[in-house]
């Protein structure tokens, strides 16, 4: 490959409104959302039986029956049945990763145009067999014989009957996200005053942007919900201040952490369109925003050295210097609110000169961020956080606010699940 | 799709309909049983348009008798444009007397004739008798489709003094009206008033005469708005449907099926114009304003949000989009308008004070309007559904549903595509010299009559 990359326009994108988990969608299935959000994206970009290059998409709570969950949505959908697609998987920066893949392909010139998607349903949440049952009936399908599967069938306890659950507990700590976040939350000093008041501007943000019609061509109506119902117009500083902390409450430190500035369990699904200038050009649409680079993270969390959701922190200042950027260059930053306060601890190890040389290798802290350009139109805390669906909430929101406000560059920061991060940045 | 007596009284209730003497609706041949009859039509009248019509009818693929006849015919063409008293009408209409029993099921009677002057205003310096006949050509089309039987239709092509009666718009109202598209028109003029338009061909309009029309449908997520947008997209339109963010779904279910683009958004929006006119992107060759909502209550009870919202959506959308449009540029080299307006607009409809002003004012629109659309080489016209078969009226009480469908001449209600067809049809290029106009689509509905 002698040429130079050509850049990967975002054209724009469709979620459904994100429900609170076991209420609207508690019946739909992963494939059924991706679908619907599918068919939004096709509907409003006219692209009805078009192939395009290629789908990318993922689900961090998977059934095992969905090993081609975007593939099946695909063929579910208006698009052309000749639409390849392709899953994939990195925990809460799934759905980012897929838009990023989409966008790389694009780049190469692999693909002309592609959608990068993503999907989770906590509610419809697959439930395994324990292992022990597995085995049994492994076993048995394996026996041959008639005392074979007696053999095998007298290996079993009642107690192996009790289902799997799925659990947001890290693998290797045993511990949830939110027991991790508090840790680090209690590390840093983040105040409970400091995570409500990004809470609250995170509901006031979004219901403002869903007020003035933001939302009207990044969202269709599914199951009869035509807004994100997690969202909290009437949030209030003392209202979120009345909550009972919810994570931390094994900790020296006082619990900060609540229901109001953690993000609750949701099911949704997302879309973003992407494609090369001249895609674009062809079919008569013009870019929002570019996809200009993305970096990965992580950071080792199973010995303690640093918090489960850090990585952003040590990726965001790499993709900045590669890209030859400071702070002062970005418009927007797009932190995704997994908790108010890992947004809150990410700023704060910004600033620290201390994160910045020992962490980070650098000679000087990032800076502040002005809180005016953070999460414009609000993040998770207010939309709701369906795992693999936020990647693609948000770079289609930024894409479009940067075209509304003629805003240049946006920094979008994902924090996942194994101690990940991927950020990414989007120019106009 | 027919309605359960509809296809109780063709089937096994056959004899004892007939017996009984009561309601026998056929079901309607429609497009998708093929565009026109093959039996033969007879053009009656002497005149100079009744030999070109015989000739045009030939070269178009279709048989032609000049001369009453026992056989089987698909339709009857009768010219009235020359007559000039009332007693000028008696041959040709007792032509088409005889000629009725010979008629196949879904058969047409087209009448012929010039423009009369019925308005008080209209000039004085117009022959009385000459107008007498003109206007009672009217009345006996409207009579005889009455009279129809079997599913077969009467209407009529009204064509302005000095516009040709080979005007390519009377050429295409002739093939609509001998289509299976024009199924639930019955009994209704319709008025040619300029030579505008392009020159068109039977098979021409049964075929994709709107390919690369760029056409915008409001209310297109269900019921007539998604038959319109489907009819304009088999037609070869590329459709952009619009409805409210709330309908979303729906819209987009629409727009996959008919490979259209799927816009949400409030009509009634202060901008919404403007921002139809920069999502569509491209000049926009057909509007058809079909978004409408009912908020029926009777005056005395009425709340001031049921009115004003009723006449928000239903007309005052409309002017502001079309001033948009018209302020933006963004129509095309030809531009075609098609309002909905509905026969409530016309008869008026106990309850539904609101929903009468806002339909009569798309009637009212459409009339004022034509003259600055005819500048901009376009045209706008309204089409007036009559009871039409959707989500909402199978919402309504049995009986008067019932009454409903049977007090039409068809005596059976219409489907979203009936009216979907007459919007295709005043959407083509051929219809430019019909501008202002009203067209019911309504099966010749006593209501509004």
């Amino acid at each position: 490959m002698t040429q130079s990359p050509q850049p990967a326009a975002i054209l724009g994108g469709n979620r459904i409104p994100f429900a609170r988990a076991h209420k609207q969608y508690a019946r739909a299935s992963n494939q059924d959302m991706l679908t619907s959000a599918l068919d939004g994206l096709v509907a409003r970009f006219g692209l009805a039986g078009e192939r395009l290059g290629e789908v990318a998409g993922g689900a961090v709570l998977k059934h095992s029956r969905d090993l081609n969950l975007t593939r099946e949505a695909v063929l579910g959908s208006a698009l052309s049945p000749q639409t390849p697609a392709f899953d994939l998987g990195q925990a809460c920066a799934t759905g980012l990763e897929a838009t990023v893949s989409i966008a790389q392909k694009i780049r190469l010139g692999q693909i002309d145009v592609g959608i990068g998607s993503g999907v989770d349903s906590a509610s419809d949440a697959p439930i395994a067999v324990s292992e022990e049952l597995r085995g049994v009936l492994l076993e048995l399908n394996r026996a041959k014989t008639v005392a074979q599967r007696l053999k095998a069938i007298s290996r079993l306890r009642p107690s192996d009957l009790a289902p799997a659950l799925p659990s947001n507990g890290e693998a290797r700590t045993g511990l949830s996200m939110g027991e991790h976040q508090a840790i680090t939350t209690a590390a840093w000093g983040i105040s409970r005053q400091d995570q409500d008041a990004l809470a609250l501007a995170s509901h006031q943000r979004m219901a403002a942007a869903w007020e003035r019609g933001f939302f009207d061509d990044l969202v269709t109506p599914y199951l009869g919900v035509s807004r994100d119902t997690t969202l909290r117009a009437d949030s209030t500083q003392e209202s979120l201040g009345a909550l009972k902390p919810a994570f931390g409450r094994g900790l020296s430190a006082t619990p900060t952490m609540t229901a109001g500035n953690s993000t609750p369990l949701t099911d949704g699904a997302s879309t973003v369109l992407l494609s090369s200038e001249e895609w674009a050009a062809d079919h008569g649409i013009e870019p929002l925003a570019y996809l200009v680079d993305a970096e990965a993270a992580a950071v080792d969390f199973v010995t303690g050295t640093e918090g489960l959701l850090m990585a952003p922190a040590y990726a965001v200042p790499r993709l900045l210097a590669r890209n030859g950027l400071t702070f002062a260059d970005v418009d927007v930053f797009e932190i995704h609110e997994a908790f108010a306060s890992t947004v809150l601890t990410h700023m704060a190890a910004w600033e620290s000169e201390e994160f910045c040389r020992e962490k980070l290798g650098l000679d000087a802290p990032l800076g502040p961020i002005d809180r005016d350009k953070l999460n414009p139109n609000g993040s998770s805390l207010a939309a709701g956080h369906p795992f693999a669906a936020t990647g693609g909430r948000i770079i289609a929101s930024v894409a479009k606010h940067l075209k509304e406000t003629g805003q240049r560059r946006a920094l979008v920061s994902i924090c996942a699940a194994g101690g990940q991060g991927l950020t990414a940045i989007v120019e106009a | 799709m027919t309605d359960r007596y509809t296809r109780l009284a063709n089937g096994p209730l056959k004899a004892l309909v007939k017996t009984l003497g009561l309601p026998s609706p056929v079901p309607l041949r429609r497009y998708r049983d093929g565009a026109y009859l093959s039996e033969p039509v007879l053009v009656l009248g002497a005149g100079a348009a009744a030999d070109a019509y015989a000739q045009i009818l030939l070269d178009n693929g279709f048989e032609v008798r000049r001369k009453p006849t026992s056989e089987k015919l698909s339709a009857v063409l009768a010219f009235f444009d020359e007559a000039q008293t009332p007693t000028d009408l008696s041959e040709t209409a007792l032509e088409i007397g005889g000629a009725l029993r010979g008629l196949v099921r879904c058969s047409r009677v087209v009448v012929f004739s010039r423009d009369a002057h019925i308005a008080p205003e209209r000039p004085a310096d117009v022959d009385p008798a000459l107008n007498a006949a003109r206007s009672g050509t009217l009345g006996l089309m409207r009579s005889l489709a009455h009279e129809m039987r079997g599913g077969s239709t009467a209407n009529g092509i009204v064509v302005s003094d000095g516009v040709p009666m080979d005007a390519p718009s009377v050429q295409g109202a002739l093939w609509f009206l001998l289509s299976s598209k024009s199924a639930y028109v019955s009994g209704q003029p319709l008025h040619v008033t300029t030579a505008d338009g392009e020159a068109t061909t039977a098979e021409a309009l049964a075929g994709t005469h709107l390919d690369g029309r760029v056409a915008v449908v409001t209310g297109a997520a269900r019921g007539i708005g998604a038959a319109i947008a489907a009819t304009l997209a088999r037609d070869g339109a590329s459709v952009v449907g619009v409805d409210v963010p709330q309908a979303g779904d729906a819209l987009a279910r629409t727009m996959n099926e008919v490979g259209g683009t799927a816009l949400q958004l409030d009509i009634t929006a202060e901008d919404a114009g403007r921002v139809i006119a920069q999502r569509v992107g491209a000049p926009i060759d057909i509007f058809v304003h079909n978004a409408g909502i009912t908020r029926d209550r009777m005056l005395a009870n009425m709340e001031s949000s049921r009115w004003d919202s009723v006449i928000a959506v239903n007309i005052d959308a409309q002017l502001r989009i079309n001033a948009q449009l018209t302020e933006a540029g963004a129509w095309g080299s030809s531009p075609r308008v098609v309002s909905l307006a509905s026969t409530s607009g016309i008869a008026g409809n106990r309850g539904q004070t609101n929903y009468s002003a806002s339909k009569a004012g798309v009637i009212g629109m459409a009339a004022a309007a034509a003259d600055s659309f005819a500048a901009q080489g376009g045209t706008i016209n309204a089409v007036a559904p009559g009871f039409i078969e959707t989500e909402m009226t199978a919402t309504m009480p049995t009986l008067t549903r019932e009454v409903a469908r049977r007090i039409a001449s068809l005596q059976q209600g219409g489907l979203p595509d009936d009216v979907a067809e007459a919007i295709a049809f005043l959407a083509a290029g051929s219809s430019g010299g019909i501008s202002g106009t009203t067209l019911r689509v309504c099966g010749q509905n006593m209501v509004g009559a």
